[in-house]
């Protein structure tokens, strides 16, 4: 039996006879669209979770990074004495370390009056800390006593800073300290902060009085062209105390991650509702194919008195199943992006529709109508010719 | 000549124990290639049973069924799926596949037959619905069909895989005086043809007269074989 016999023909039944019935091949889809779409955005606000959670570390200019052993994640930070930054200069690979200082604090809408909270990053201006052109440009305005810069990606709910600068009402209050917004750059928000600002490490402790500049957040330590992180990292942790952690830059990537993935029980909802929706997406398509084979029984009898093989009905039901994934992925996947871009334009959180992403829902979907195809073929066995006439 | 079909002491029941029901009792009959044998009788005498037997649909036990030169007494799948491929069957109701049309259903025949290629199915399947007079009506689905019509598409489809024996169940009981009597002399008229044998279970008396033989079977017997 050759290959376009076995797979082609009861294809093209299945094929037809979904087609046949309008009503029911537009139900099932719009069922399969349904566990789609929901699949596509749990995934979408999953990742988009993550991705923010490493905005800002993403954007650090460093090779090694040291944080608390304590500290879940950076915008939670436990800090730690400066010093300790210090004696990694000790180590002939590195080259040079800067400090950088965090803290959440509410920051006054300038038109409203009204306080919400962002994060405030501290550091030495000349230190390049950020890979942000924006930042780097303003490092001489940002030595200047209490200037800060604003990031645009901040919620609208900050106010409309870039009118406000334009207009010239460039002051406001953080953590109550009056400062001066001397521009902006763009960063983007996360789950832990709607907005941020970046200042100097001296106006930091301006506005955070109970600060001090030897308690710092994360080190960050840059090494000689040519020197192995991996190999520093093995000789640091040897020569610091084991209060500190000791990361690279995909570990600090990671480490942010991991606190929404694992931590927080955020990663489970989404996990979470991602299998809701593929169980209600395999009810659908079950129920469907039950009830397809029990109207289509006196035909796979017929079939099978003029000679065709159990097989062949199974090919048949698991090329409906197919179909249906393939039918109701396709305006699923065009609705999800038009719903990425609502959601991006809504929560300024970046939803990027990805590749990856694509052929991971389409994997899910199509193993939740296979499966459905599995449960519905022992249906088959109702259709048993002598039993028929 | 030889016999296609060769059944001998046939004995079939439903059920088991206390509530044995049986059905057939001893059948011996020997049809012949090219013979056109009714099989009539009251209903509830077994003859559909017989049919499905013969058919390789039902499995039995007892006694000995050669069909083609296989031996369907306590036979395997296999063997029963050989038998049926070989077999053209015309069921009670037309049993269209109702999504697919005219042409589609004839052409499901030969799509068991991997030799030949799509086009040469459906010019087959053409040539088949044109003998049995629906050449006009390729392209139509079975509700589009009147039930006269329906049967002949169902008897094309027996009929195009150029089957050896050709097994009808009361062909002609959904039909009008005219169309069934219609039906079975296309039956026989494309049979003799192709020297098909045919196997006509009914109890319509009036087409017995398109019968090389006619046999009857009343309460699992055979009265005159």
């Amino acid at each position: 039996m050759n290959i376009t016999a076995w797979f082609y023909f009861p294809a093209r039944l299945a094929w037809r006879q979904l087609i046949f019935d309008r009503t029911k091949l537009i139900a099932a889809t719009c069922g399969v669209l349904f566990a789609c779409m929901l699949v596509f955005m749990q995934l979408g606000f999953r990742d988009s979770l993550y991705a923010s959670a490493a905005s800002a570390p993403i954007k650090l200019n460093g090779d090694l990074f040291l944080v608390h052993k304590q500290s879940e994640a950076m915008w939670r930070s436990i800090p730690f004495k400066r010093s300790e930054l210090m004696r990694a200069l000790g180590n002939p690979a590195v080259a040079e370390v800067y400090s950088l200082y965090l803290a959440l604090a509410p920051f006054k809408n300038i038109e409203t009056q009204v306080k919400r909270t962002l994060m405030v990053y501290g550091f030495d201006p000349d230190s390049m800390i950020f890979d942000i052109e924006d930042i780097q440009n303003k490092r001489i305005e940002l030595r200047l006593k209490d200037t800060v810069l604003f990031d645009e990606y901040s919620r609208p709910e900050f106010g409309p800073v870039r009118p406000l600068l334009e207009a010239g009402r460039n002051g406001t209050e953080i953590n109550d300290y009056k400062v001066i917004i001397t521009g902006l750059f763009r960063l983007g928000i996360s789950f832990a902060a709607d907005g941020n600002v970046v200042t100097s490490d001296l106006n930091f402790m301006r506005i955070f009085p109970e600060r001090s500049l030897s308690n710092i957040d994360v080190g960050v330590i840059r090494l000689h062209p040519g020197s192995s992180a991996k190999q520093t990292q093995a000789e640091l942790s040897g020569q610091l105390n084991e209060f500190v952690n000791i990361l690279t830059y995909e570990e600090l990537l990671q480490h942010e991650k991991d606190y929404w993935a694992n931590m927080a029980p955020i990663g489970f909802i989404f996990g979470f509702g991602t299998v809701m929706g593929l169980v209600v997406g395999l009810v659908i398509v079950y129920q469907i194919l039950f009830t397809d084979i029990t109207n289509h029984r006196n035909e796979f009898a017929t079939l099978k008195a003029m000679g065709y093989e159990h097989g062949y009905f199974i090919r048949v039901v698991f090329a409906s199943a197919f179909f249906l994934a393939l039918l109701g992925f396709i305006p699923g996947y065009v609705l999800s992006v038009g719903l990425y871009h609502l959601a991006e334009s809504q929560i300024f959180m970046p939803m990027p529709m990805t590749f990856s992403k694509v052929i991971t829902v389409f994997t899910f979907i199509l193993s939740m109508c296979a499966m459905a195809g599995f449960l519905a073929i022992h249906k088959l066995k109702a259709a048993n010719p002598a039993d028929m006439f | 000549m030889s016999a296609v079909i060769n059944v001998h002491d046939l004995n079939f029941s439903f059920g088991s124990g206390a509530l044995t029901q049986p059905v057939l009792k001893n059948v011996t009959i020997s049809i012949y290639k090219g013979e056109i044998v009714l099989m009539t009788g009251p209903s509830g005498s077994g003859k559909t049973t017989f049919l499905t037997i013969i058919g390789g649909l039902r499995q039995a036990y007892h006694g000995s069924v050669v069909v083609l030169d296989q031996q369907l007494i306590n036979s395997n799948e296999q063997v029963k799926v050989k038998v049926r491929q070989q077999i053209g069957y015309i069921f009670q109701q037309h049993n269209l596949l109702k999504s697919l049309t005219a042409l589609q259903n004839v052409c499901m025949t030969l799509e068991m037959q991997n030799s030949m290629t799509e086009q040469q199915r459906l010019d087959r399947a053409a040539e088949m619905l044109r003998a049995v007079g629906l050449g006009d009506r390729l392209n139509y689905k079975p509700d589009q069909l009147s039930a006269g019509q329906r049967q002949r598409v169902s008897i094309a489809r027996a009929l195009v895989g150029r089957p050896q024996i050709v097994l009808a169940d009361e062909p002609t009981a959904s039909l009008d005086k005219q169309s069934g009597h219609e039906a079975v002399a296309i039956l026989k008229r494309l049979a003799k043809e192709s020297q098909t044998t045919i196997l006509l279970v009914t109890h319509d008396y009036r087409i017995l007269d398109i019968a090389d033989r006619v046999v009857e079977l009343e309460d699992g017997v055979i009265k005159n074989a």
